[in-house]
């Protein structure tokens, strides 16, 4: 590729990007009611899409080799564990990442 | 003006905390992904440029493959459409949330990354913090940290030898802290539950790189299924 190509095609993923972004902002304005049931998904979509995060922040994850996802699910369990108890965000986030830390780099 | 320094010095106090689980994850993925475009024979330019510009994790690793192979503008844009097609939900979630804001409304917007969006959407911001700066700063702070840790993996990417075997999983952690957030202030569960149920089958179904939109889709469908059935009882609130 030239650079000019470069350009063009990082172009292209910054337009997609930020299309993906604008486009709801876009077609309901500020300035004109949302529809009723566009404001019915802005308050149930949230906690869809938190439950899609955590799927997808997981998605690599084989539960078939390796460390089979123990780590992860051990992990997993303490951040919520933690969070509920203590409800620190930085808290539970810090216990959870040094655990699997640990776990992957001493024990599987 | 004394006020409104102050106004804004409390914002980002208010707003820094929330980001730090934030910096430990864009620093790790940011140095891998300058690491990357460096062993790929991508000057640090590129890196530099593409984070500051495209700001958004998953699609940049995808665009060095895409800057790799022949040149395909439209092939470019509509990849990029699929992979960040999450962030369509996001605008809607947030069509309120940015309402009043004034011209930091663009920024905002642009910079509404996974990290972003999750903290703008569940922080509890206090009442005497102006609610515009603080999704302001934690955007901004966001972005200048995905944006440094890019630049660092593209300049010293090749020098960089210590065990961070794990610290990805920071980026998981923070989700399934939100998450929890979420599950603890909500009544009811439904949304929750299908938006992790219908992922995880969906991912089992069609796997790690085409799952998102047939979640999406799936997910978009019973919520308004629901939306018809149980309105009476409450619906899915």
């Amino acid at each position: 590729m030239t650079l000019t190509q470069q350009i063009i095609t990082v172009a292209m993923v910054v337009l997609g990007t930020a299309a993906t972004r604008f486009l709801p902002f876009l077609i309901f304005p500020a300035d004109r009611p949302t529809p009723k049931y566009v404001q019915y998904l802005g308050k149930v979509l949230p906690a869809a899409v938190f439950g899609l995060l955590v799927i997808y922040s997981l998605k690599n994850v084989n539960i078939f080799t390796g460390s089979r996802g123990i780590p992860e699910l051990i992990s997993i369990v303490l951040v919520v564990l933690m969070h509920v108890w203590k409800r620190q965000m930085l808290l539970s986030i810090a216990g959870g990442t040094i655990c699997y830390m640990l776990l992957v780099q001493f024990v599987f | 003006m004394q006020k409104r320094s102050q106004m804004l010095k409390r914002a980002f106090r208010t707003a820094f905390p929330y980001t730090i689980p934030i910096f430990a994850g864009f620093w790790f993925l940011g140095i891998t992904y300058g690491i990357y475009m460096n062993v790929s024979g991508f000057s640090f330019w590129y890196p530099m440029l593409m984070s500051i510009t495209i700001f958004a994790g998953s699609v940049e690793f995808v665009t060095v493959n895409m800057l790799l192979g022949a040149f395909n503008p439209l092939q470019a844009f509509v990849m990029t459409l699929m992979i960040n097609a999450r962030h369509l939900f996001y605008g809607i979630s947030m069509l309120d949330r940015f309402r009043g804001v004034g011209w930091k409304k663009v920024y905002l917007i642009f910079g509404m990354c996974d990290e972003s969006f999750s903290i703008n959407y569940t922080a509890d911001i206090p009442d005497n913090v102006d609610r515009g700066w603080f999704m302001f700063f934690v955007t901004l702070l966001n972005h200048l940290y995905w944006f440094s840790g890019a630049a660092l993996g593209g300049i010293f990417g090749s020098l960089i030898h210590f065990n961070t075997e794990g610290l990805e999983f920071v980026m998981t952690a923070m989700f399934v802290v939100i998450f929890t957030e979420q599950w603890l202030k909500e009544k009811n569960h439904t949304s929750s539950l299908l938006g992790l149920g219908i992922s995880l089958l969906c991912l089992a179904a069609f796997g790690a790189d085409g799952f998102i939109i047939p979640a999406m889709l799936s997910i978009l469908l019973l919520l308004t299924l629901m939306r018809r059935a149980p309105e009476k009882g409450g619906g899915v609130q």
